[in-house]
């Protein structure tokens, strides 16, 4: 898809809506959390694993059997952020990098509600990681819905701070230098409650991960990997979409899986690590805050 | 409109910060405002040290309305230490007051400062030379009676943690003492 | 009544908690700390929320989440962190989300002189986003008027969806004064009554000169909000027949209601061919010389400006009438000088300007008047 046809399909009036008329739309009680008014097809390219992200974060809340109405999520710049315009809940597009600063005030406003941040691996590590490790270290209320494609998609593909070392990007012309965060690891590091991680191919394992991510109550991060075949994927010469989500089947590896393996093997491992690493319970932050509130107006100090 | 200008006193404390200066100027300022009826503004200059540097604490009082609300040229200036001396000695007008303490500050280029020793008394009198600073009121009050010395009784007992409040008020009493003294002299 | 002594920045953050503040977001940054460390204290006892953010980038970006979330919020910094904010600040324009900033301005540019006075940041208040907008920026004079233009600030974000900035400085901000600040439960301020169903409501409704009411989020009204060009629900659009009604709005919904905006004080004297126009700590020296003069006979105008922006144009430039010249003094280089030229003309503006961390003193002004 060039740009300008992803400039076309953010710019269709509404009657070019693309919803099918057969009638599944309405038969599926799952569906019924996309916007209805507006804004389709999506601006994702054809074949981006970001849609199936989407679908799975639909199905968790469709699962927990959320009000729509106590759902918040809050985005911030690129490709992974335009998701949230397209679902019915109470949805804020944000700055670049800034998603869970902006969620962080709304949960304090709102502590009812489920704050849902929704990132990719540029928005919540380069611009926005200062702000990542700060949340969890809080346990603030949210979950960090990072979707790692490892570039810069919506400017074109430059490099991210979870593209491999040696990886092709526009700002990488003779492969990158840098080596990448791993995600994950981040997190747990800075304290979150709950760290899984799986990818676009393994859709349903994601819709379990988000599921239990949403109903914790302290910060929880689920990393989706996912691909960008526009960029990466041609810059990188490893083939079309279907051929990048295929990769992402041959080359990962439950947690479980891993975990039967020798030391050795374990130590030699280059596969991508599915599976959910962390899920504690810590004080929620705005719990204990209420409890200070709670504290001081009887009088105590 | 607004009436005509109204007369100002312009007090400048200085000292190392840590020595309470900034404090003795909100005290002096709640005396003349909340305890003395009058108008009060008070300010502050400090460097980047938490402790030690050069502090400043400004006062302007008066019965009307304070405009600009900094010190212009001092009537009275208080240094505890040679480097609020350096930095602040020469900025009391002519005639105007400067106190120094004796055994801090070398005032040699200052013929006509009062020397006295405040942190020194104030040790004598309380065992604590925190407590300099209340000393220091006692004695600027004293001179220049600024303030009424029941309105800097009642400011300074009001902002005495609790349990200081004897210490305080002896070392207020020290510092009217010095000033007799050297009314006397 | 008590009369007490306060510091500026203790009055701002009283002026926050009787307006109905119930959450602050905030850096420590000298001068302005002392309006967090208030906030952290006194916000829990009323049932309100602090929070010490990473940086004022998040601190921004945190109140307007929880203005979206339904709490009147603020935040209070000084020029670099203000410089921080920007982006932020411009999101909260497009959003068109309430919110007060407080930047207690020091001595610039970058680290400069942190316990230092300045009024360096007129023109960033203004200019400080990327794009055109219009925005409000109120400047007290005086501890009390710190307490009262803190309680409209937010009544202004509220009644025009707007971020609002207090633009103190570190003279207004450090120094005590005696103060009596009102019964807080006689301070009304503005606020957001929505009254359309969620299938009908619009938050970025565009009839012009209007102002469409903000509903929280929580509250059963699910919308979009975004920082790109928007249509009258919240959705994405770069069609011009939705952007332009948009731009058409927002740049002109303060000027049906700037005599609600701007607050002055005239001290006008019959024959006068000088006028002393000031703002902020810098409006007590212009006053200062203002009397010096009148008591030497001659005969002046004053006009202190406790909005700055928008910049109040009409008054200016009938004050230009008034007099030959027009002084202004200030602590910086000149910024609000400009605007007093760009309405009066070059020739009759006279600057008395310091930008060292001192302030202008009553004879620089006085000097000023008679050569």
């Amino acid at each position: 898809m060039s740009n300008q046809d992803i400039l076309d399909a953010a710019t269709l009036k509404q009657d070019d809506a693309l919803i099918p008329q057969s009638g599944w739309f309405e038969r599926s009680e799952t569906l019924q959390k996309l916007r209805k008014n507006k804004k389709f097809p999506t601006i994702w390219c054809s074949g981006c694993g970001i849609g199936i992200v989407m679908g799975a974060l639909i199905r968790a809340i469709d699962h927990l059997g959320l009000d729509n109405d106590k759902v918040a999520l809050v985005a911030g710049i690129g490709c992974t952020a335009r998701m949230p315009v397209y679902m019915d809940f109470n949805t804020l597009h944000t700055t670049h990098g800034r998603a869970l600063a902006f969620a962080t005030g709304l949960k304090i406003a709102r502590p009812d509600m489920k704050v849902i941040a929704i990132m990719g691996d540029g928005d919540a590590l380069a611009i926005g990681g200062n702000h990542f490790i700060h949340a969890a270290r809080r346990n603030m209320g949210i979950t960090a819905l990072v979707v790692n494609n490892a570039i810069y998609g919506m400017t074109g593909g430059q490099y991210s701070p979870t593209t491999p070392l040696g990886g092709r990007a526009t700002t990488a012309p003779y492969g990158n230098v840098e080596p990448p965060f791993p995600i994950c690891d981040l997190a747990i590091a800075a304290g979150a409650s709950y760290v899984s991680r799986s990818t676009v191919y393994h859709a349903l394992e994601l819709d379990k991960f988000l599921a239990e991510a949403i109903a914790k109550e302290g910060f929880s991060v689920v990393e989706a990997v996912s691909y960008c075949h526009t960029t990466f994927g041609r810059f990188n010469k490893l083939g079309t979409a279907a051929d990048m989500l295929r990769s992402l089947k041959d080359n990962s590896i439950p947690r479980s899986a891993l975990e039967r393996l020798t030391p050795e093997e374990r130590a030699a491992n280059t596969k991508i690590v599915r599976g959910n690493f962390v899920n504690v319970d810590r004080p929620q932050y705005t719990q204990v805050y209420s409890n200070l509130v709670t504290r001081v107006q009887a009088g105590e100090r | 409109m607004s009436g005509g200008l109204a007369p100002r006193t312009e007090i400048r404390l200085a000292g190392e910060g840590g020595q309470g200066m900034i404090l003795a100027g909100i005290i002096l300022a709640e005396a003349a405002t909340i305890y003395g009826g009058q108008n009060a503004v008070q300010s502050q200059s400090y460097g980047p040290e938490a402790r030690g540097g050069a502090s400043k604490s400004e006062v302007v009082i008066s019965p009307g309305e304070i405009d600009h609300p900094e010190v212009l040229q001092p009537d009275v200036v208080v240094a505890l230490s040679q480097e609020a001396f350096r930095k602040f000695g020469g900025s009391v007008k002519p005639g105007g007051l400067l106190i120094v303490d004796a055994d801090k500050v070398d005032s040699g280029s200052a013929p006509n400062a009062i020397r006295l020793p405040i942190t020194k008394l104030a040790f004598e009198t309380t065992g604590k030379v925190i407590t300099a600073n209340t000393v220091a009121l006692g004695v600027l009050v004293g001179l220049t009676g600024v303030v009424a010395r029941p309105a800097l009784e009642k400011a300074i007992l009001a902002r005495a943690p609790r349990g200081t409040e004897e210490m305080n008020q002896k070392a207020l009493e020290a510092g009217f003492a010095a000033a007799e003294q050297v009314k006397n002299s | 009544m008590t009369v007490k002594l306060m510091q500026g920045n203790d009055a701002i953050g009283w002026g926050a908690i009787a307006a109905g503040c119930r959450f602050y977001a905030g850096y420590p940054i000298t001068p302005s700390t002392e309006v967090a460390e208030l906030l952290s204290r006194e916000l829990p006892k009323v049932g309100g929320k602090f929070i010490q953010m990473e940086d004022e980038i998040a601190s921004m970006a945190a109140i307007i989440g929880g203005r979206v979330g339904g709490l009147k919020s603020m935040t209070a910094t000084s020029g670099p962190g203000f410089s921080l904010m920007q982006e932020n600040i411009g999101y909260a324009v497009m959003t068109e989300i309430p919110c007060v900033v407080v930047d207690v301005q020091r001595l610039g540019p970058s680290t400069g002189q942190p316990t230092a006075a300045s009024q360096g940041d007129v023109m960033q208040a203004r200019w400080g986003t990327h794009g055109d907008h219009p925005i409000i920026a109120l400047s007290p004079t005086s501890v009390r008027q710190a307490f009262d233009l803190t309680v409209k600030a937010f009544d202004l974000s509220e009644r025009f969806r707007t971020p609002v900035i207090l633009l103190a400085d570190e003279i207004v901000g450090h120094m005590r004064e005696p103060v009596d600040l009102p019964d807080f439960k006689s301070i009304h301020i503005f606020e957001q009554q929505v009254t359309d169903s969620p299938a009908d409501y619009k938050a970025f409704r565009n009839s012009p000169g209007d102002v469409p009411p903000l509903a929280a989020f929580g509250t059963g009204y699910r919308y979009h909000i975004t920082g790109l060009f928007h249509d009258e629900v919240g959705f994405p659009t770069q069609r011009l027949d939705e952007v332009d009604p948009w731009l058409e709005r927002v740049n002109t919904k303060l000027d049906k209601h700037l005599d609600e905006i701007t607050f002055l004080e005239e001290d006008y004297q019959e024959g006068a061919r000088v006028a002393l126009l000031s703002y902020g700590a810098s409006a007590r020296t212009a006053r200062h010389a203002m009397k010096l003069a009148r008591q030497k006979g001659i005969k002046v105008d004053l006009l202190t400006l406790l909005t700055i922006w928008p910049f109040p144009e009409k008054q200016v430039e009938a004050l230009g009438e008034r007099v030959e010249r027009i002084i202004v003094p200030e602590m910086n280089l000149g910024q609000l000088a400009y605007e007093v030229e760009r309405m009066v003309g070059r020739k009759k503006v006279r600057r008395v300007v310091r930008a060292n961390g001192e302030m202008v003193t009553p004879q620089m002004v006085l000097d000023a008047m008679e050569n």
